[in-house]
């Protein structure tokens, strides 16, 4: 339908250029993936997330179900949905799989979504979901208003560069990304930051270190 | 946010902007705000400059080779299950929005704020095919809500406070209850309201901040779960997407996702950042089983002809520019009389619209440099400001009486007896210089941005001579 739009777009672009526009190389000077950083990132990934109004919750790798049940009874939630196939069992909690996934009715009906993630990044206290396995479909960490995340010390990596590396294969493979810092905020009214508007108003992370 | 038929008149509009003291207390709140909290979230990378570097290289090189990236992101969206539109125009671009949502069967879309959309007046066109097109970022629905225009890129609504919004909700969306007025109260009326639409409305409409060639991911950043609501959760997802918004390499994001947040809202990041690529189908489907790009032209062609002009393309839309601008931080951005606004739109939108269409834009500014220093992709706005001037002095006041207002200024400063003469008239109420201060026409633009001093009752060459014959220079 729009055929004769594309040649018509293409040609005014190589019009616009000329024949033989200077293009600058790139030069990458910044701090790259795998490259040291002077600051320890599980240390730093705590205090970021905590300065975004989220909470952090520090634990053994044999203490998260306590905590998770814990944190589940204090904020009142009694049905959570779950990506399939994750294992965790949260005393008094009842865990729904996403399987055959939810509507975005039922997701709605419901008080809270526990996951884990692909990666996390320290400087910027981003957890990065990748679509898949324990990061869910992206409307199960969407439109619950509770989201428990579990965070392994060991998916941390220091900053921004080394995460896109990390996801670049589910990228080429099609999965959605989703980069999620802190809580749902705005910031529309007289810039006054309020958590929570469209996703959910509120975040606990659980840090387990081994 | 709808073309006008008249060119625009900065001055005038400013005029008329600088006289809000409401419009100016909150403006100048905010932009002191933001400036204080852009300033520690940039200082706390220490490879800030070398990121600006890298990001501004990027985009040069982007639009050095933009046919093959276009060519690139095409192919890569349509492998991953999107389809590619292309428009010429903004008419073209929402004639292929309303084409797909009324194939959807839908009479409501969903929208993420979106400048290009804005740009294009894609509401009003949808509108017209009875479409209602519902704004879901806060701030945008609160300028649907009251009819307004945007005053700033990323917080459209900046120029209203908490009182006046509390007003407009209870007058619509919140009708019949009483609201506070707290930011935490005005907002929950904003998420009951748009909840239930998220749910059920099959069709949603985004921009792009960025659209990677390689990969054909289209990536939107934002804070409030809106973005994530629209390109998750409805049946049939249509992206507008400026041509100037593709970047190469799916690697190129690690630069922009450092530079975007921390100038934008001063953050080290901003809330929610969402990635897709075509469509999600394979077990389970992920999001939209539909998906549209729309590469948009409506005149970014001719800004990419100038070679000076076009590194107006480069920019993010982080809106830093703003809130360092000493004219934007009293103006406001309704002034300048585009989606556009501040010192990236002085040069952006003469250029889009054709500097016929908003020849005195490119004045509004001091060239005191505040922009180019916080520009993340280190866009020279005061040397294109300067460029933009000479042509329009070249190119539209030619033969226009700007020009022979101001031949008859020249020569009238040019010659001591004719400057003489001049005063003495002025002081009299007539001659040439008479009226600076706004009565010449064809001179307004430049005299209404500038106070001449009062045209004095006595000259000092009147007062020389008079003391010189011996009079104390008194009255006169």
């Amino acid at each position: 339908v729009s055929a004769g739009a594309r040649d018509v777009v293409l040609r005014r672009v190589r019009d616009a250029l000329g024949p033989a526009p200077a293009a600058p190389d790139v030069e990458r000077a910044y701090r790259q993936a795998g490259e040291p950083v002077a600051f320890d990132p599980v240390e730093r990934f705590c205090e970021v997330v905590a300065d975004y109004d989220a909470t952090v919750h520090r634990v053994r790798d044999d203490g998260l179900e306590e905590a998770l049940a814990r944190v589940c009874r204090e904020r009142g939630a009694a049905r959570l949905v779950t990506p399939v196939g994750l294992q965790w069992r949260v005393d008094g909690v009842e865990l729904v799989g996403d399987d055959p996934p939810l509507s975005p009715r039922d997701l709605d009906a419901l008080d809270g979504v526990l996951t884990g993630c692909a990666v996390a990044i320290a400087q910027t206290g981003t957890i990065v979901l990748d679509g898949a396995g324990i990061s869910g479909r992206r409307a199960i960490t969407l439109v619950p208003d509770l989201h428990l995340c579990v965070v392994r010390a060991g998916q941390i990596v220091p900053a921004v560069p080394d995460a896109v590396a990390t996801v670049a294969p589910a990228v080429a493979e099609g999965q959605p990304i989703t980069f999620i810092s802190g809580p749902s905020a705005t910031a529309d009214i007289e810039l006054n930051r309020v958590q929570g508007v469209h996703g959910p108003r509120t975040l606990d992370v659980f840090l387990v270190e081994a | 946010m709808s073309a006008r038929a008249k060119p625009h008149d900065f001055p005038e509009a400013a005029r008329r902007a600088l006289g809000d003291t409401q419009l100016r207390r909150n403006l100048g709140k905010a932009t002191t705000t933001i400036r204080t909290k852009r300033a520690a979230a940039v200082a706390e990378l220490e490879d800030w400059e070398a990121l600006r570097a890298a990001g501004s290289q990027i985009k040069a090189r982007t639009m050095a080779t933009l046919p093959e990236q276009l060519e690139r992101l095409e192919a890569s969206v349509t492998r991953a299950g999107g389809t590619v539109h292309w428009a010429r125009d903004g008419a073209e671009a929402n004639a292929i929005v309303a084409g797909i949502a009324k194939a959807s069967g839908a009479d409501e879309v969903i929208k993420v704020k979106s400048l290009a959309t804005d740009e294009i007046d894609l509401n009003e066109a949808l509108e017209r095919e009875g479409i209602h097109a519902i704004e879901t970022d806060l701030a945008e629905l609160i300028n649907q809500l009251a009819g307004d225009w945007s005053s700033h890129i990323l917080v459209p609504a900046i120029h209203r406070n908490r009182a006046e919004i509390r007003r407009l909700f209870e007058r619509t969306i919140a009708q019949g209850r009483a609201l506070s007025d707290e930011p935490e109260a005005l907002t929950e009326a904003a998420r009951l309201h748009l909840r239930e639409k998220f749910l059920t409305v099959p069709v949603a409409v985004s921009g792009a901040n960025f659209g990677v060639a390689e990969t054909g991911t289209i990536a939107v950043f934002e804070s409030e779960g809106n973005g994530r609501m629209c390109t998750t959760l409805p049946r049939v997802l249509v992206t507008v997407m400026g041509i100037e918004k593709v970047v190469p390499e799916w690697r190129d994001l690690e630069v922009f996702a450092q530079l975007l947040p921390r100038s934008s809202t001063a953050e080290r990041m901003n809330p929610y950042t969402s990635f897709w690529t075509g469509v999600k189908s394979s077990h389970p489907p992920d999001g939209p089983q539909e998906f549209h790009l729309v590469l948009l032209d409506n005149g970014r062609t001719d800004v990419l002809s100038d070679e000076v002009g076009r590194q107006a393309l480069h920019c993010i839309r982080c809106s830093a520019c703003l809130n360092v601008c000493p004219v934007y931080s009293r103006t406001g951005g309704q002034a300048y009389g585009s989606i556009y606004p501040g010192p990236i739109g002085a040069i952006l939108t003469p250029q889009l619209r054709g500097l016929d269409q908003a020849p005195s834009l490119p004045w509004a500014s001091s060239l005191c440099g505040a922009c180019y220093e916080a520009c993340p992709v280190k866009i020279d706005i005061p040397s294109v400001l300067v460029h933009l001037r000479g042509r329009v002095v070249r190119e539209v006041a030619k033969g226009r009486s700007e020009k022979a207002v101001m031949g008859t200024v020249a020569r009238v400063f040019g010659s001591r007896r004719r400057y003489e003469t001049a005063q003495k008239l002025a002081r009299l109420g007539r001659g040439p210089l008479n009226g600076l201060g706004g009565g010449v026409p064809g001179l307004g633009a430049w005299a209404q941005a500038r106070d001449l001093p009062e045209i004095p009752a006595q000259s000092f060459r009147d007062w020389w001579r008079h003391r010189e014959r011996g009079g104390t220079g008194e009255g006169g």
